[in-house]
């Protein structure tokens, strides 16, 4: 086939009007639920997106057509610029999936004979198969339980070997289904620093999709917002943001207790902590910087550190669904009190 | 079609590894069957690796196929003969219907769990690996707890074979062979008939088990007695008489009866690929149901 050229320049992800409905039974009457609904999108090669919704939003089923285990009911989608149902097995030897609910493993068995039949089935030469292997095992530091059965591993384990199973063929598109679900903070970090660097050196794209707000802040340059299988949000973080109204915060460690630092232009005080040793405040960035904010701030009293937390994800994606459903666009900033999860420091 | 070598980065991306001249090779027929291979030889291994445990397996599929075998002695000790067959008879009709079921059992009978694969997971995985699904399915287990229960039917085939006043030559060499081959054939048809249809039941064994396991019990009695309902159903439809009965009968030189002529039992490949063109379009079915291609 002659389609190879193209494939490796175009989008790596095109789809218009993608829409999928199931009839569910309610007892005895039928009802057409809608799960992804018109959803437009392209995602040119090494992206990151994240690919964000509450549950049942439709992100599974936008995943399935994706890489063809669902048929859309209408539009269409282009995966590595193949048709994921038609060229299923083609499109299988470029995509790697990990459903973080789901194994690709084999339970009984060492981890290193699951990557041994894998390689078997994407039918890898014995020296590429050894190769993408000790490169896997040495990045996700799997050495220590290579030999463990999959069954005996804890679940920061068992994820890096799915993703190390995932990742063997060399994909040019991985698609992470919760990747970090139920992982604890060192091992997410773990994860998350290895999928960076990977994106760097091999130039993978990533579409992942997560609850997890850490996820999409730490690996994620293109966010898309899915609201009941409709489009709600496509841009970066920061956009986000400002689209919902959502605002920075600037925390500050002083040298001194100090009473509350309020009058600071285009800036809240949102709450002090040990006498006023601590104090957090809100600003939005398009109005002033956090540079201005921190300089008002360095003129009355003498800061010993800062950081700078943006908007939480979770609450952003909550106004943004607010923001849809009552139908107009409104500043919902008043309660920035609520994002107050450290996440992104810059110093 | 050449799908060798998409898996690689694309242009302007970064590549720390060598291109893989190895994978750009035609996919001989080995390389074909290598993800099967490595699948089954890593299920065989971890079976075995469990001694204890596969011991037990094997004792308790033993006693299984030897109370069946029991039943059956127990019922002809009462009896002279039960459809114009005798105790000797019915052994060689056990024999070749239960060897072959435990064959196909041993290979595809994990196919009758598809179920338990949808809760899992599993089928999803297949989706995402370049084999065909159902090639996929039929290779992910394989059963070797089986082979005490096929050992059973061996041995009570070779039994059959010795009591029995058989005519031995190439004909009736041929005519066993055959009768083998087809019976697998056949039995396995019916396992992956029973997945293609769990696809839309989710309880789905219970109907499926009615003619599977229904269908074994079957093809260890003499047809001759069945009511023409029972040889539409196990006779033609899910074609059971001609895994035991239909040969035995061509084997031992006996009278045709009614609607199940003794000529029938040079047809089990027939049989076979009828009972295949059902799964398969069975198979397809579910499928299309599972992705939901028709609607």
């Amino acid at each position: 086939m002659s389609t190879t050229g193209r494939d490796e320049t175009g989008p790596i992800i095109e789809t218009s009007g993608l829409t999928r409905t199931f009839t569910v039974r309610d007892g005895a009457r039928r009802r057409r639920l809608t799960a992804v609904d018109g959803l437009t999108v392209t995602i040119e090669p090494g992206e990151a997106v994240g690919y964000i919704g509450a549950n049942g939003a439709g992100k599974s089923t936008t995943i399935k057509m994706l890489t063809g285990i669902l048929v859309p009911t209408r539009g269409t989608v282009t995966t590595c610029g193949l048709r994921p149902v038609k060229d299923r097995r083609r499109l299988a030897r470029q995509v790697g999936v990990v459903f973080g609910q789901r194994s690709q493993l084999w339970w009984d068995l060492p981890v290193r004979e699951s990557f041994r039949i894998l390689a078997a089935i994407h039918d890898l030469p014995a020296a590429t198969e050894r190769e993408r292997t000790g490169e896997l095992v040495e990045h996700l530091e799997m050495a220590d339980f290579l030999a463990t059965p999959v069954r005996q591993l804890s679940l920061g384990q068992r994820m890096r070997a799915e993703i190390a199973a995932a990742l063997l063929h060399a994909p040019r598109l991985v698609i992470l289904d919760e990747p970090t679900i139920g992982l604890d903070v060192l091992s997410k970090q773990r994860l998350r620093e290895f999928l960076v660097a990977r994106r760097r050196t091999h130039g993978t794209t990533l579409l992942l999709t997560t609850h997890d707000m850490g996820d999409v802040e730490r690996l994620c340059d293109r966010i898309l917002v899915i609201d009941r299988g409709r489009l709600a949000y496509d841009g970066d973080l920061a956009g986000l943001g400002r689209t919902t109204g959502a605002q920075r915060v600037l925390v500050v460690d002083l040298a001194a207790p100090a009473p509350d630092l309020t009058g600071i232009p285009a800036a809240r005080h949102l709450g002090s902590e040990a006498h006023g040793l601590r104090q957090r405040l809100a600003f939005d960035p398009d109005r002033t910087t956090a540079a201005q904010v921190f300089a008002a701030v360095a003129a009355r009293v003498e800061v010993r550190d800062f950081t700078v937390a943006e908007p939480d994800i979770e609450d952003v994606v909550r106004r943004l669904y607010a923001r849809q459903a009552s139908g107009s666009p409104q500043n919902a900033g008043d309660d920035a009190a609520t994002m107050t999860t450290m996440t992104k420091t810059q110093r | 079609m050449d799908d060798a070598g998409l898996a690689g980065a694309g242009p302007g991306q970064v590549r720390t590894l060598p291109p893989r001249a190895g994978e750009l090779r035609r996919r001989s027929r080995g390389a074909r069957l290598r993800p099967y291979r490595a699948v089954l030889a890593s299920r065989a291994r971890s079976q075995a690796t469990y001694r204890a445990n596969f011991a037990l397996d094997l004792a308790s599929s033993l006693l299984t196929a030897i109370a069946e075998l029991a039943e059956i002695w127990v019922l002809f000790r009462s009896v002279t003969g039960i459809g114009g067959l005798d105790f000797r008879q019915i052994l060689l009709v056990f024999g070749l219907a239960d060897l072959t079921f435990s064959l196909a059992d041993l290979m595809f009978g994990h196919c009758d769990r598809l179920p338990t694969y949808l809760r899992a997971g599993t089928l999803d995985v297949f989706y995402l690996r370049p084999q065909p699904l159902l090639a996929q399915l039929i290779t992910s287990d394989i059963a070797l707890r089986r082979l005490a229960r096929a050992s059973v039917g061996l041995a009570a085939l070779v039994a059959g074979l010795v009591v029995n006043d058989v005519a031995w030559g190439a004909a009736s060499m041929a005519l066993l062979a055959l009768a083998l081959a087809s019976g697998v054939a056949t039995f396995a048809a019916l396992f992956v008939t029973a997945a293609g249809l769990q696809f839309f039941v989710v309880d789905g064994r219970e109907l499926t088990n009615s003619f599977v396991y229904g269908g074994r019990y079957a093809a260890t009695q003499p047809a001759s007695v069945w009511p023409h309902s029972l040889v539409i159903v196990f006779g033609y439809v899910f074609p059971m008489a001609f895994t035991g009965f239909l040969p035995s009968l061509r084997l031992l030189g006996l009278p045709s009866t009614g609607w199940l002529p003794s000529w029938l039992g040079w047809c089990g490949p027939l049989a076979a690929v009828w009972a295949w063109t059902a799964a398969l379009l069975c198979w397809r079915w579910g499928m299309r149901h599972y992705r939901g291609g028709g609607g």
